[in-house]
């Protein structure tokens, strides 16, 4: 099993170096007599001989070890706030449906799924990534229609269990349709051009703008929620319905086509979400499964129908998830040996949700945002 | 006149019957993963094999064969149960494929206890390799270490000092560590496990960038793979830390991370412009025939089928006689489109492993294209303790 040594081999090997950049600007040698590399950005980074880039320098990291770990603690809040954000953006449109209509949605995970898809595919077929997005909405909401019609429609006045066997039904069904249509292979869903720069955050560390416009669209959904459910006529007629469809119908409302547009609605956000996420997350068939679990533990904490609740639940639940990734192995370091707290870390970072979720449960059982009137949930 | 037209009928039905005795059709159990998430790599398995199948003409060793295509479903006892039916009902000569390690360790007792072949698409778990090694068992890929190995034997000749590894929190994850560690002798700075199916990155990459690491080594199969390498580009890490990896960065994840992943580094035994006439003519034919770039998945998929070719070439078509069908297969007697191939006593192959990299070609499509050869000829670390000779 001999080692094929590669120092020596400078000009073929052009894939480790640091200094290669993804578009492969790294293939010429340095070293080679001609060669007009752009020159050194800080302290003499690239003058280093091909080879020896073992050892970064010394002047990368200009900032105090203390201030450092202020840096980096500020950075993973960021981190966990905007993770939270994506949550918030799954969980609005299914706790809007639960909590408005009182029907349980297994399948709103493959609405965020086929959003995703329909957005890829229109974004292949435009080559625009606004008209791709408008296409994949369009989709969604038509998906959303028809599924409300088709199926859901009849499942409204039924039980828990009957709408958790045939949404569960709809999810494996979708599930391999989409993958016959489109493959098992996850699809690509590159991000718009204009969107696509970064921002230097620390050292090393640049923070992609379309994740500043996920945070951001996830906060429009939010104002956009709050003031639907609270501002207009529609919103109205929804916390009405919510509460008594009966008199609401005999009001001469239609109460059937509200909800309706409420599913509708909450599919082209789970639609949305799904296309948002498409540039970081793999599009695949299964990529609704993942996030339908995190945004019912989002749900159960925040109060279920509360938007609101679903908001400031999700937030806390990507900070827990991301803080919890971050720093508790280092922390049990501090009070146990290394090789224990690298087993534990990991571990005691993947329960923190559900450990989060199951004190909730226990101290208050209907969720953080039930107890006061909370945008829809009056109860 | 009635009599004798039932003799000659009877006379027909038992000459058909012969003729389809004769004939003897080879049958192959071949068990694949093809659902759930990680069924890209299960299919390309699946369709390297068939193709291998189908330029024979639909024959393996000149004999008329049938592939029993099953899907395991990634859950070991699925596929303990179809494997029993593969060899009770439908009587099976060799089964063959399986994708993952779990399935495989499942599997192989029943396989074993049958007395069938077992020739391996993919999986190759250690406890088969060492002394826990079967004569009935034949990898066409490779034992699961050694690409976790190569990257940390060309981390190792690279001289990078700190670096960090990062793998889903499981078993295979551990393994991949261990692996790495095997070949690499420099410092761990941080070792990092996430669960299973992560979505979101951030918190890990931020960690790595305030570590600094001469170079990174990852393991993310699947979909979480695919989150890691934009999430990884995005944070703009890609030019700034060597990305190496295994079973992360290859043709089932490239259509989907695409520019993202060019220029991650990747270890593996096969690449899509290895240079043998074998692999130019596969590439070709693969591309062709289902329009995607092939993976190293279809390239053991092709090998599997072309091996059991050779095997029953040499005893004429026959499985019956156990000692002379192993002694075939332990031969290798067939062209790998890996170029040398050879077998350890053990029924693990003894081939190169390379440092991959993902390009965009000239036709816009992505591919992995090697590096340099780390590995030669380099059998596995656990077949000393295996009794076979």
């Amino acid at each position: 099993m001999g080692v094929v040594s590669e120092r020596e081999g400078g000009v073929r090997d052009f894939g480790a170096s640091p200094r290669c950049n993804p578009s492969g600007e790294c293939r010429a040698n340095p070293h080679r007599p001609g060669f007009a590399g752009p020159p050194p950005p800080r302290g003499g980074k690239r003058t280093r001989g091909g080879a020896d880039v073992s050892r970064l320098p010394e002047t990368t990291n200009p900032i105090p070890p203390g201030s450092m770990t202020l840096t980096l603690l500020a950075v993973q809040i960021l981190n966990g706030l905007q993770f939270g954000v994506i949550l918030f953006l799954v969980a609005a449109g299914l706790t809007l449906v639960f909590g408005v209509m009182d029907f349980v949605n297994l399948a709103h995970g493959v609405q965020y799924m086929i959003g995703a898809y329909l957005t890829a595919t229109a974004v292949a077929a435009t080559g625009s990534f606004g008209l791709g997005l408008v296409g994949g909405l369009a989709g969604a909401l038509a998906l959303g229609f028809l599924l409300e019609v088709l199926l859901f429609r009849h499942l409204t006045r039924r039980d828990h269990l009957e709408q958790v066997l045939a949404t569960f039904g709809v999810m494996l069904v979708a599930t391999d349709l989409v993958k016959m249509i489109w493959g098992p292979a996850p699809l690509a869903l590159p991000m718009p051009a204009m969107l696509s720069g970064s921002i230097r955050l620390m050292e090393g560390l640049s923070y992609p703008v379309w994740r500043l416009a996920i945070i951001a669209a996830g906060l429009a959904v939010a104002f956009l929620l709050w003031f639907l459910i609270t501002q207009t006529r529609t919103g109205m007629l929804l916390r009405a319905g919510s509460t008594n469809p009966t008199m609401v119908s005999a009001l001469g409302v239609d109460i059937d086509r509200v909800f309706l547009f409420v599913f509708a609605f909450g599919a082209m956000l789970a639609g949305f979400s799904g296309a948002m996420a498409g540039p970081i997350l793999s599009v695949e068939p299964n990529m609704g499964d993942t996030v339908l679990i995190l945004a019912f533990v989002v749900i159960v904490i925040g109060g279920i129908g509360s938007v609101r609740g679903a908001l400031v639940a999700s937030l806390i639940v990507g900070l827990v998830d991301t803080l919890g990734r971050a720093f508790a192995t280092d922390l049990l370091k501090l009070v146990m040996d290394r090789s224990a707290a690298a087993q534990a870390g990991p571990a005691i970072a993947s329960m923190s949700i559900y450990l989060l979720m199951a004190a909730v449960l226990i101290f208050k059982p209907t969720g953080l945002f039930t107890g006061e009137r909370a945008w829809t949930r009056t109860s | 006149m009635v009599h004798s037209t039932r003799m000659a009928a009877l006379a027909a039905a038992l000459l058909a019957t012969t003729a389809v005795a004769s004939a003897d059709p080879v049958k192959i159990g071949f068990l694949s993963t093809l659902s759930g998430p990680s069924a890209a790599l299960g299919v390309h398995m699946r369709d390297g094999f068939q193709l291998a199948v189908k330029e024979l003409g639909g024959k393996l060793g000149g004999q008329p064969t049938e592939v029993i295509v099953v899907d395991d479903e990634l859950k070991p006892d699925v596929a303990v149960t179809k494997v029993k039916a593969l060899l009770e009902r439908d009587k099976v000569d060799v089964v063959a494929g399986v994708v993952f390690s779990n399935v495989m360790m499942a599997i192989s007792k029943p396989v074993f206890e049958a007395e069938t072949f077992l020739v391996s698409g993919n999986a190759g778990p250690s406890p088969l390799a060492g002394a826990g090694c079967s004569p009935y068992f034949f990898s066409a890929s490779y034992q699961n270490d050694q690409n976790h190995e190569t990257m940390g034997a060309y981390a190792q000749s690279k001289g990078f000092r700190r670096v960090v590894l990062m793998t889903p929190n499981y078993q295979a994850g551990k393994d991949s560590m261990a692996g790495f560690k095997r070949a690499y002798k420099g410092e761990v700075v941080d070792e990092i496990f996430t669960p299973l199916g992560q979505l979101d990155f951030s918190a890990e990459l931020t960690k790595i960038a305030a570590a600094q690491p001469d170079a990174v080594f990852t393991f993310m199969p699947g979909g979480m793979g695919v989150n890691l390498v934009k999430q990884w580009t995005q944070a703009g890490l890609g030019a700034k830390i060597p990305f190496l990896s295994a079973f992360t960065v290859d043709e089932t994840t490239l259509p989907a991370t695409q520019d993202a992943a060019v220029g991650l580094l990747s270890g593996a035994e096969w690449a899509p412009n290895l240079d043998t006439a074998e692999n130019k003519a596969f590439v070709a034919a693969y591309e062709k025939e289902y329009g995607v770039v092939p993976s190293l998945y279809a390239a053991q998929g092709y090998d599997a089928a072309k091996l059991i070719d050779g095997a029953l070439k040499a005893t004429g078509g026959k499985v019956s006689d156990k000692d002379a069908f192993r002694k075939a297969l332990l031969a290798a007697p067939f062209k790998s489109v890996r170029g040398g191939f050879s077998f350890s006593p053990n029924g693990f192959p003894k081939q190169d492993f390379y440092v991959v990299k993902a390009v965009k070609r000239t036709d816009g499509k992505y591919a992995t294209e090697i590096v340099s050869k780390v590995f030669d000829k380099a059998g596995d670390a656990y077949g000393s303790a295996c009794p076979l000779k």
